[in-house]
């Protein structure tokens, strides 16, 4: 009955025998614990999420992302969730850039590096970018909803999701809304009526920003506020990931460009930024799945 | 700066120019993969709503969610395991990154589901 520490081990099997059991460097296992660190951040913020979307009473006014999510810059009318696929495409290509840098890198081949990690710094740079384009369209709403004196609640529509003056705007209409949630309805008011009964509403509620309803809640255009916190929190934290690996591999390039790696006989910093890249590209994946799809 | 008592695994990581095109086929082939993949999602996400008769939306939305979810997963899986190379490397380093984070995860979701469902069936009696 000897325990562990009265065994003989030989030492080639330890890390004292100067062999690590995981075979991979100090640098990318460090990379790895932190990476799922973050991943337990992220997971947290999905999770609570689900359970705010998940307690909501059946018939609940949690909207749907492709009823939310349905606005193209430059253009007028409906296009459910093409931005964001713009958005998940440019990402997932900047993924396939990163690991083709690696691959170069492995190669010791530094022009190739150079082309593929300045392709993943552009790719992100656009993603930064779209994603401020849709926090802006976010917040400034697509039409809004307005209540009238019975309670009753009507969606505003219009193809240049015009919250000043939608009564205005080319295609204007309104739905009759079928109970809470964003945009459900199936009953349309067009023309000279749907201004008249515009005309006559209590409260027009539009955009990101919480109002006061008539029943005393608080609400906003796409319905319970907690939607458009968590949209915020979650996609403002995968953002400013996103920010961040963009500055960190704009470091590694000019280091690439500067032979650092390259004297140093290996282009494992590329790999290990390139881990962090993923990563980000990952999350989105399920932010995606999560908030604009399920 | 140069250091002895560092083994460079990394040096271990280079590889020829042969190795490098089978890599680079796989790479673009599990590019290929998440881009259809995701096509899928967007068109699914987009117009379910047109693509089943009304009467059948709630069941039709089931299939329709548990399918992005499970999408999802593999996608995820590539990313990992190609993208990163998890794959490629030793299983004790796979088992310990994959198997706490898998355990502590599927506990998070187990409690978060167990808990709304009491907050949302309170809800419903309180309202």
């Amino acid at each position: 009955m000897s325990g562990e520490a009265s065994k003989s081990i030989p030492n080639d099997v330890l890390w004292g025998g100067g062999r690590s059991p995981f075979s991979v460097s100090y640098g990318k296992m460090m990379m790895w614990f932190f990476l799922v660190s973050d991943a337990l951040t992220f997971s947290a913020l999905l999770v609570g999420y689900g359970f705010a979307r998940h307690s909501m009473p059946p018939g609940g006014s949690w909207p749907m992302g492709e009823s939310v999510f349905r606005a193209l810059p430059f253009l007028h009318g409906d296009y459910p969730l093409i931005y964001v696929a713009f958005m998940t495409a440019v990402l997932i290509f900047s993924s396939v850039t990163m690991v083709l840098a690696v691959e170069a890198g492995h190669r010791m081949y530094k022009q190739g590096v150079i082309k593929w990690l300045f392709l993943t710094v552009i790719g992100g740079a656009i993603f930064v970018g779209s994603q401020v384009w849709e926090w802006g369209h976010f917040i400034h709403g697509s039409g809004g909803s307005i209540t009238m004196m019975d309670g009753s609640k009507y969606w505003v529509h219009n193809d240049e999701h015009d919250t000043e003056n939608p009564t205005e705007a080319a295609g204007f209409h309104l739905v009759k809304a079928e109970g809470d949630r964003y945009l459900y309805g199936t009953e349309e008011v067009e023309g000279n009526e749907a201004k008249a009964i515009f005309a006559e509403r209590v409260a027009y509620t539009h955009g990101a920003s919480p109002m006061w309803s008539s029943e005393g809640t608080i609400e906003n255009e796409y319905g319970q506020p907690q939607y458009a916190n968590f949209f915020f929190f979650i996609t403002g934290f995968h953002g400013f990931h996103v920010f961040s690996g963009v500055i960190i591999n704009f470091i590694i390039l000019i280091m690439v460009a500067r032979g650092v790696f390259h004297r140093r006989g290996h282009y494992e910093m590329v790999e290990k930024a390139g881990l962090y890249w993923h990563f980000v590209d990952l999350v989105w994946v399920f932010v995606f799945t999560f908030f604009y799809l399920v | 700066m140069e250091r002895d008592d560092i083994i460079e695994y990394s040096l271990d990581a280079h590889h020829s120019e042969e190795h490098g095109k089978q890599i680079r086929r796989k790479i673009w082939m599990v590019t290929a993969f998440l881009a259809a993949v995701t096509a899928v999602e967007v068109f699914l996400g987009a117009y379910w709503r047109n693509i089943f008769p009304v009467e059948t939306h709630a069941a039709a939305w089931q299939w329709v969610k548990w399918g992005f979810i499970v999408l999802t997963l593999v996608k995820a899986t590539y990313i990992v395991m190609t993208f990163m190379h998890l794959g490629d490397e030793r299983r004790s380093i796979r088992s310990v990154i994959l198997l706490p984070y898998g355990l502590f995860i599927m506990y998070l979701i187990f409690i978060a589901i167990w808990e709304s469902n009491y907050v949302n069936r309170m809800l419903e009696l309180f309202q």
